[in-house]
Parts: C-alpha cells; structure tokens; sequence
C-alpha cells in the first residue's frame, strides 16, 4: 500500500475569526515549528491539497466559498476545524450571521480546541489528519478492489 | 550508431526523473537550511509524486490530458535527444514545443489563474528563448557542429571559448527552472503570486506529469551546463559534475535571496544580459576564429 | 511548350476579359470555376512536359518584334490609367514615377543600341515552381473568392458591388504573375512586374473607402518607385553591358543593375521601409489579402531576390538585403504582438516570414537559399489558407479579432483545426517552417554574419509568443454563445485542399528536399551539397509522428478512465460553469479572460516609426555607397 501520509498538502481557509488561530496555522510553517518536516506544504490550492485546515466559523457570505472549495478537493481528503469558531462557532456564535462550526456546512474530520489554538495543537490535528488520510487512501483501494472482484465475479 | 551513445539515451530516459527529484529534494533541504529549517527528507518529491499518482482524477476538460501528456513526451524526446548526441539545435526546438504545449494545456482551463499564468509563461519563453538558440551557435562556432556526440570529442573544454554563453545560459536557467526572482508564472514555493500558476488546473496524475517533465527538462538544461566542461578527457566530467553542482548550488540561493521581479523587467534583463554576454560573445569569438 | 507557355500565361488575361462582360452571376460563378481549375491543369500540363523534357532548362521565343510592341502599347495605356487615377487625385508624385519609367524604357526600346538576341522565356526548376505555387493557390484562391464575395456584399450593404471587376483583377493578377516568373528578359519581366503593381493598386482600393483609396494609393507609389528602380536597371545594364538578360545580368555580377533590381524587389516584397503597403492591403476584401500575401505580389518581390541570390554572396548589396531582411524579420513580429486584429498579425508575420525570406537570399550561400524555397513554399500554403480561414471566421462571428476566437475549437471546430495546423505550419517543430529557420540559423553562423544571428533569434522568440497567444485563444475551452458555420461549400473546397497540402508537404518533407529543391540548388549555385542531414530528417518524422499519434493514444487512454470533471478554481468564487464568477454582492458575472498584447512595449505608435526610420536611413546609405561604389 503506498504510504500518502509522507505528503501531506495542506490548504489553510480562514473563515470568520478574529484571525488568531490563522496566525497560529502561518506560525506552524516557521523555522520554529517548520511543519514542512513532515513533508507538508501550504499549495492554497484546493485542487492540489489534502487536508484543509480551516479556522473561523461558517457565516452566510462564506458559506458557499467552503462547499466549492472542499467540492475542489480531489479524494482522499480530510478536514482539520482549527480553534473554537471552527469547532463550534466560538465566540461569534450568536451573531445574526453565523451559521456555526465549519461542520455545519462540510463534513469535519478532526477538531483542535484552543482559543487561539497552539501551533503544538495544530501540529498534532495535522499529524492525526495525515493518519486518517493514510486509513481512508487504504479504505478507499480495498473499496475499488472489493468492488472490481465483485464486478469480475459476475 | 555507437553503443555508448544508446546508452546514455536510455540511461536518460530511465534515470533522469530519479535524479532529477533527488535534484528537487536537495534544493528543498538546502532552501530549508538556509532559511534556519530541518527540512523534509530529500526523498520528499518522490513521496509527494506517488501520493498524486493516488489521488482521484479530476479533470477540467478533456483535452488538458492530452496537453499534459505531450508537454511530458515531447520534454522527454528533446532531452533523448541531446542525450543520444543529436542536434543541439534540434532539440532545442523540440524542447520549445514541449514548453508550448504546457502553455496551451494551461489556456485550456480558462481559468483566471491558469490563463494569466500562460501569459506569464509565454513572456517568460520570449525572454530565454534568444539565449537558448545563441548558447546553440556559440557551440556551434566553438566547436564546428550542433552534434553533441562530436562537441563532447574535442581537446578541449567549450567554455574557454564560450564564457559570455555561460553566464547568460546560467542566467536564463533561473527562468527555465522557475526560481525567484523570475518565477512569475509558478514557483515551488509557499509563496506564490497565482495561486499555482499554470499547473493550477492540473489535479493529482495530471499534476505528477508536470512534475516530472520538469526533472527531466532540469536534467537535460545542467546537462547542456555540463557540456560547456565536457571534452574528450575523461577528467573533465568530475569538473564538469562540479561546475554543475555549483551552479545548481547558487540557482538555490538566488531564490532564496532574491524578491519577485516585475514582467517588464524579468523581459528586459534577460534581453540585455543575453545582448551582452551572448552578443559579445559570440562576436569576439567569430573575430577569434577569423584572426586564426 | 511553345503553345503552352502563351496559354498558360494569356489565359487568365482572356478569362478576366469574359468576366469583366458578366453581368449573370449564375454564369460568372461558372466562368470563376472552370477558370480556376483551367489554369491548374494547365501548370500541370507545362509541368508533366517539362518532366518528359528530362527536368531541363528551356529556352523559347526569341523573335518577338510584334508582342514587345503590343507590350510597350498596353504599357503606355497602364501609364495613361495611373495618370487619370492619381492626376484625379492630385497625387502627381505617382504620376511622375510611372510617366519616367514608361518614358524610359520606350526610349530604350525604340532609340536605344541594338541588342543581341536572345530567348524570351526560361523554364528552369525555380519558374516551375512558382507557377506551381501561383497556379495551385491562386487557383483555389479564385474559387474562395467566388463563395467568400456573395457573404461579403451580404454583410456589408453600403459598398458597391463591383464584383466582375473584383474576379478580372484577381485572374490579370494570375496571368501576369505566370509572365513575370517564365520571363527571362528584364524588359518582359518589368512589363508584368509593373502589371501586378496597378493590379494590386486597384484591388486594394476595391471598397472605394477614403481608407481603401489611401492605402491603395501608397501601395502604388512604393511599387513604382521600385518600378523605377527596375526600369533604370534594365537601362543601364542594356548600355553598359549589352545585355536583357536576367541570367546574363546575375551571373556577370554588374554591382549597380543587380543593386537596383534587389532594391525593386525590396519594395516588391514589403520590407522595411515599405512594409506600410502590405498592412494598407487589409482594407480589401479577404481574397485580395490571401492573394497578395500569400501567392503573387510578395513572392514576385522574393522570387526576384532568390534569381538574385548567386550574385548577392558576399557582397555589400547581399549584405544590404540580407541585414533589411533580418531586420525586417525581426521588427514585424514585434509589432506582431501588440496586435489583437487577426488580419494585422497574419500581414505583419507575413512580412517577417518575407524578411527572412529576403535574408537568406541576400546571404545568398546554397544553404540559405534552400531554406528560402522551403520558406516560400510553406509560407505560400500555410498563410493562403490562414487568410482564408480567419475571412470564413470573419463571416460566420462578424469578428476578426483574436480576442473574439475564444474557445473557436467548440465553436466552429472545422474552421478552428484548419486555423490550427494553419498556425503549427507557421512556427511549430517539427513543421515546415522551423527546420527552414534551423538552415537558416546554421547559414548565417557559416557566414560569419553576427548581425543576422542575433536577429534570427530574437525574432524567433518573438515569433513564438504571438502564435502561441493566439492558438491558446482558439483552444481555451468555455462555455460561450455557439456560432453558425455559414461557410459556402466552395470555400471549403479551398480550404481543405490548402490543409491537405500543408500536412502533405511536412510529411513527405526529405522527398520534397530530395527531388524539388536540391537540384534546384544545384542548377543555381552548380554545388550539390545536402543540407539537411538524414539524422535529422528522422528526427523530424518521428517528432510528426509524435504529434499526429499523441491525441489519439491518449483519447484512447482517457475513454476508460474514470474520472470526474471539476470546475476551475478561482477562489472558491465559480458560480459553476467556469465562465462567471460570484462578485462581492453575490451577483453572477461574467469572467472576461484576456491575451496580452504589451502595446505600451511593442505597439504599432511606439516602434512603427523608429523601424521606419531606421530601414529608411539604412538602406538610403547603404545604396548610396553601393551605387557610388558601382559607379566609380
């Protein structure tokens, strides 16, 4: 089985928030942090990308820009909801707006809490969404392969 | 036909993409330590290449494939060909179609990216194709053919002739292998300008293809570098590999230095530089071969 | 031969005579036809016994007291027809260019020393060659026409419809082209020579526009004024050498004749300074640009300066025509980019293509006048049928700009693949064109000529980048307004022959070199060298091979994959169908994609005049010193 997990590509969407945990996502990608070590990439390109990291809730106007851009995304994929207003909403919640969490509108993989959320915690979501894009590549082959043999026995 | 000349053509045509990515690997570790880094492994670009390879195809349209595909053959024949010691010039222009077929695979998406980048793209083949078809004559005029098979027999190395062809092939190579500051149409970085320019459209497979005709052309461009050192003594290909090796070296490190350019000024460089280190070259040395 | 060659050449002057009288278009579109294709078989009749003749020179006619007569009779009513058409116009300038050299060689033809008697007419390789070319594609031309001028006074209402008029002049253009190549005496030649020149006067000027007349008023007054150099030529080379003769004048090598008449062929072929010509030509309807662009009026200009070539190796007047041929190459694909009008591109690379053309003959080495020949029959075919296809494209979107050719793959696709092996001819390994440019490169290195080196490759750069802008305009894929095809059944007779001879002639490419143009070479420079080496010739096959199988291999490969389409990305904003996107009040709007054309850089108000001027002060001192030099 090939290992996809060694290239993982990210694609960073900030939603409505306060910007916080988007500075946090550019942060994991410095000399500190340097998340390429894992062989992740920030492409910006929903057609080349893996995993999106979103941060910020759902509102209205962004609604429909999320369901295109994940609709872009070649399978398998997986969604990482970064920081509370991704989660849940957080903060802006209640406002006239906002629809929620980033898994009102597309189906949410991983969650990472945090107010901001620490890089250290996105580094760990990234890590966990690269195991579950490894499982799902896997699911997905046995899937095809199942399905074919059920084809050919017929 | 002799036998070494088969096989340095299949050799390229087998090897060329390992080394080629290994190439890429070395630029992503070494771009990574001189920004302060760890890097990935220099492996990465074979890891990211099967990854595409197991993605879901999605296409555009029909005929993106098809521009894809070519843009790849057509990358792979001109390097075959150099390889193999046919026409320098030959290939060359085979090497031009390729690149042509890159641009129309990139219009073909009209998409806002993808075709402001096929503009860029074209701008950027106006700019280096001049000193690409002089680096040709000057080899020519140096060495009395366009047959790299006969280039590489001689007593001595090219470059003594063709200094100025040097300088401005090695110039141009910044554009060819879309580093910064050229890299207006698409970069390897984070940091792009277009999103991923004229490879925006091209999804997993498609997007490998691209991939790896760009190790194959870089192998073929350091190739033509090395053929500057290339003579008949076997001694000259461990010079050559370091030449090449040093010149790959500080490509990195212009694009780690160096900020975007402006269009009109990616343009107007490289005329002027393929003027003045072409042009003067290539009228010193026909003066040269004149007195003798 | 001795009644071939008189038909072939006084056929088409009688078949414009019928048409002029035709006012039925039933019968004129009958005449049109049986016309075009007469003349065809007719150059395939001179062409199968000249082959039975064993491929050999052929020398006739050399008593001609009665035509040379009649000649200098229709020369003084040409001379008359200039006078009224410009004298109406107060431009007595053209009046006196054409009265002086009328005046001229009547003087020289009436009181001037008796000369030695010679033949008339020589068939050779080249002259078979350009009544292949003229027949072939002017033949279908004719036919485009007859289909393309019923769409054209459709549309356009408030032009007059001169259309008898119109057919006339295009078989006269013909007929006088067949004289000018087959003729071997200098004053024959001029006599059709200056011909084409009122021909193309009175075909530009068709629409009767302020525009049309402007243009077709320059265009005379160029054309004369290489006309003059022509006809001062002849009488200097009848006073000082003795001889009419074109071969006799090439191969003693007189500087000053020589100079003159390449300077004749210089303006003939639209070089800079007097490329203003060939870009007023536009205003005409489509057939008259085809025609002048592509079959006769430029290719009388080369195919003078290729008869010129022997005598132009390694001289100060070859290194005038080779360095305002390489110029002229590389300034008209400048000005190529800024131009977003298809028409305008196709003249302006037509007079770069001429450029390199004039170049390689200028150089005037075997190698370089066997890319000429390779360009000229390349450039012939592949432009006639560019010409053809954007004036059918024109009628079917009511556009010629390229802008307007978005995504013409899905919308007209018949039109769109013509356009597009049309334009791969024109710049595209492994075509035609560019193994031409690959001899050409190499020659100009064996010259030792830096200059045009450095030329060649810039202009192919530049080259490049206009072509590749305007097929990625044609193959872009969106969803756009379809269009109806109106194009009429004798237009795409035309128009498929022409496809068919361009893939025809790049395949079959190393015969072509092997059979036409080697001993063409030889009968020329008396050298036999190849060229093109055979390494080469197979790389090129392959690489033809490559191109035609790829599609196919890969529609083969794609029909099984699965696979799923997806819209572009343009940050997650597509309203879903690629071609409109969601603005900032969430509306739908329509997503204009554009070519780049850097008109502030390469456009027509920035570089046209500086080219101009630059041509202008070249040459004017290059002659100077030539003619002085030859004088003294």
């Amino acid at each position: 089985m090939a290992k996809l997990k060694r290239s993982p590509w990210l694609l960073h969407y900030d939603g409505s928030s306060c910007n916080g945990c988007d500075i946090e996502v550019l942060a994991c990608l410095t000399p500190v942090y340097d998340i390429e070590r894992f062989g992740a990439v920030n492409t910006g390109n929903p057609l080349h990308a893996d995993i999106l990291l979103i941060t910020g809730g759902i509102n209205s106007q962004n609604q429909a820009v999320v369901q295109q851009i994940y609709s872009q995304m070649p399978a398998p994929k997986v969604v990482v909801a970064v920081g509370a207003c991704a989660c849940t909403g957080g903060i802006f919640k209640e406002c006239y707006n906002i629809r929620g969490g980033v898994d009102t509108t597309i189906p949410v993989d991983i969650y990472v809490p945090g107010c901001a959320a620490r890089p250290e915690s996105i580094i760990d979501g990234v890590v966990q969404a690269v195991e579950l894009f490894q499982k799902k590549h896997e699911e997905f082959m046995r899937r095809h392969r199942e399905e074919k043999h059920h084809h050919d026995g017929k | 036909m002799d036998i070494t000349r088969v096989l340095s053509c299949v050799g390229y045509i087998l090897l060329a993409p390992f080394l080629g990515g290994l190439l890429d690997g070395m630029d992503r570790k070494i771009s990574a330590r001189m920004q302060g880094r760890r890097g990935p492994s220099v492996f990465q670009p074979f890891y990211d290449i099967v990854k595409l390879f197991n993605k879901q195809i999605f296409l555009v349209n029909r005929s993106q494939f098809f521009m894809v595909v070519s843009y790849l053959v057509f990358v792979i024949f001109s390097g075959a060909l150099i390889f193999a010691g046919y026409d320098l010039l030959m290939g060359f222009f085979a090497l031009t179609t390729a690149a042509m077929f890159l641009v129309l695979a990139a219009c073909s998406t009209h998409s806002p990216f993808g075709a402001l980048a096929s503009q860029r793209e074209l701008l950027q083949m106006m700019a280096y194709e001049p000193m690409v078809l002089l680096t040709c004559v000057g080899f020519y005029l140096a060495t009395g053919s366009f047959q790299v098979a006969e280039i590489t027999q001689n007593t001595w190395s090219p470059i003594v002739y063709l200094p100025g062809f040097f300088l401005g092939f090695s110039f141009i190579l910044t554009i060819k292998m879309r580093k910064s500051p050229f890299d207006l149409s698409t970069g390897h970085h984070a940091h792009q300008e277009m999103v991923r320019g004229v490879t925006t459209e091209m999804v997993g497979s498609l997007y490998a293809v691209t991939e790896i005709a760009e190790w194959y052309e870089n192998v073929m461009l350091l190739g033509i570098l090395a053929l500057f050192f290339i003579n008949q003594n076997p001694l000259s290909w461990p010079l050559a590999i370091l030449a090449v090796l040093a010149v790959y070296f500080l490509e990195i490190l212009v694009d780690n230095t160096a900020a975007r350019l402006k269009w009109d000024k990616v343009f107007s460089s490289s005329w002027l530089v393929t003027l003045l280190c072409g042009g003067l070259n290539l009228l010193v040395l026909d003066l040269v071969i004149h007195l003798l | 031969m001795e009644i071939l060659i008189p038909l072939l050449i006084l056929f088409p002057f009688a078949v414009a005579a019928v048409l002029v009288f035709l006012r039925k278009q039933k019968v004129r579109d009958i005449v049109m036809y049986t016309g075009s294709v007469l003349v065809m078989v007719l150059a395939g009749l001179v062409l199968f016994f000249w082959i039975q003749n064993g491929c050999t020179p052929i020398e006739l006619f050399v008593n001609t007291h009665l035509v040379d007569s009649l000649m200098l009779a229709v020369e003084f009513f040409l001379m008359g027809l200039v006078a009224a058409l410009c004298g109406r116009r107060h431009k007595y300038l053209i009046v006196l260019l054409s009265v002086t050299q009328t005046l001229l060689l009547a003087w020289l033809e009436l009181f001037g020393p008796a000369l030695p008697e010679m033949a008339h007419i020589r068939i050779d390789r080249l002259s078979i060659l350009m009544c292949l070319i003229v027949a072939v594609i002017g033949g279908l031309i004719c036919l485009y026409a007859v289909g393309y001028m019923r769409g054209y006074h459709h549309h356009h209402k408030e032009f007059r419809d001169r259309r008898p008029f119109f057919f006339a002049m295009l078989f006269v253009f013909l007929g006088a082209m067949f004289g000018l190549v087959l003729s071997e005496n200098l004053l024959w030649i001029d006599f059709f020579w200056e011909i084409t020149s009122i021909c193309s006067f009175l075909l530009i000027g068709y629409t009767q526009t302020e525009e049309a007349i402007h243009n077709s008023l320059r265009a005379l007054w160029m054309n004369l004024l290489g006309g003059l150099g022509f006809a001062v030529a002849i009488t200097y080379s009848a006073l000082s050498l003795s001889t009419v003769s074109l071969q006799a004048v090439v191969s003693q090598g007189a500087v000053i004749p020589v100079a003159l008449l390449a300077f004749a062929g210089l303006t003939k072929s639209a070089q800079f300074p007097f490329s203003q010509w060939l870009l007023g030509a536009m205003v005409a309807p489509t057939p008259t640009s085809a025609l002048l662009h592509s079959a006769t009026m430029v290719k009388a200009g080369v195919y003078m300066l290729l008869r010129l070539s022997p005598a132009l190796n390694d001289t100060l007047t070859g290194q005038m025509v080779a360095l305002i041929g390489g110029f002229t190459f590389f300034a008209a694909s400048l000005l190529a980019i800024s131009q977003s009008d298809g028409k305008k591109v196709l003249a302006y690379s037509t007079i770069s293509n001429l450029g390199l053309i004039t170049a390689c003959a200028g150089v005037g080495m075997h190698e370089t006048v066997w890319a000429a020949i390779f360009l000229l029959i390349f450039h012939a075919v592949s432009k006639s049928m560019l010409f053809q296809d954007v004036g059918a494209v024109e009628n079917a979107l009511g556009s010629r700009d390229i802008e307007d050719m978005q995504a013409l793959m899905l919308r007209l696709p018949r039109l769109a693949s013509i356009m597009v092996i049309g334009i791969a001819g024109m710049f595209l390994a492994p075509f035609g064109m560019l193994i031409s440019k690959w001899a050409a490169l190499k020659a100009f290195v064996d010259a030792d000529n830096v200059l045009l080196v450095l030329l060649l490759a810039f202009g192919s750069a530049t080259t490049m980048f206009y072509w590749t802008k305007w097929l990625g305009r044609i193959l872009s894929i969106s969803r756009v307004r379809m269009a109806h095809d109106v194009t009429k059944p004798n237009e795409w007779v035309s128009l498929y022959a022409h496809a068919v001879f361009m893939v025809l002639l790049c395949a079959t490419f190393p015969l072509l070199s092997g059979w036409v143009v080697d001993p063409m070479l030889t009968e020329m420079f008396s050298v036999s060298v190849q060229v093109l080496s055979t390494d080469n010739m197979l790389l090129m096959i392959i690489m033809l091979c490559c191109i035609f199988l790829l599609p196919s291999c890969s529609y083969l490969f794609t029909r099984n994959l699965s696979h799923r389409y997806v819209i572009s990305y343009m940050g997650g904003a597509n309203a879903g169908d690629n071609n409109h996107f969601v603005d900032s009040l969430g509306e739908k709007k329509e997503l204009q994609i554009s070519n780049w054309y850097m008109t502030d850089l390469f456009g027509e108000k920035r570089l046209l005049h500086p080219c101009i001027i630059i041509s202008a002060a070249g040459l004017a001192v290059m002659l100077c010193i030539i003619l002085v030099g030859g004088a003294v």
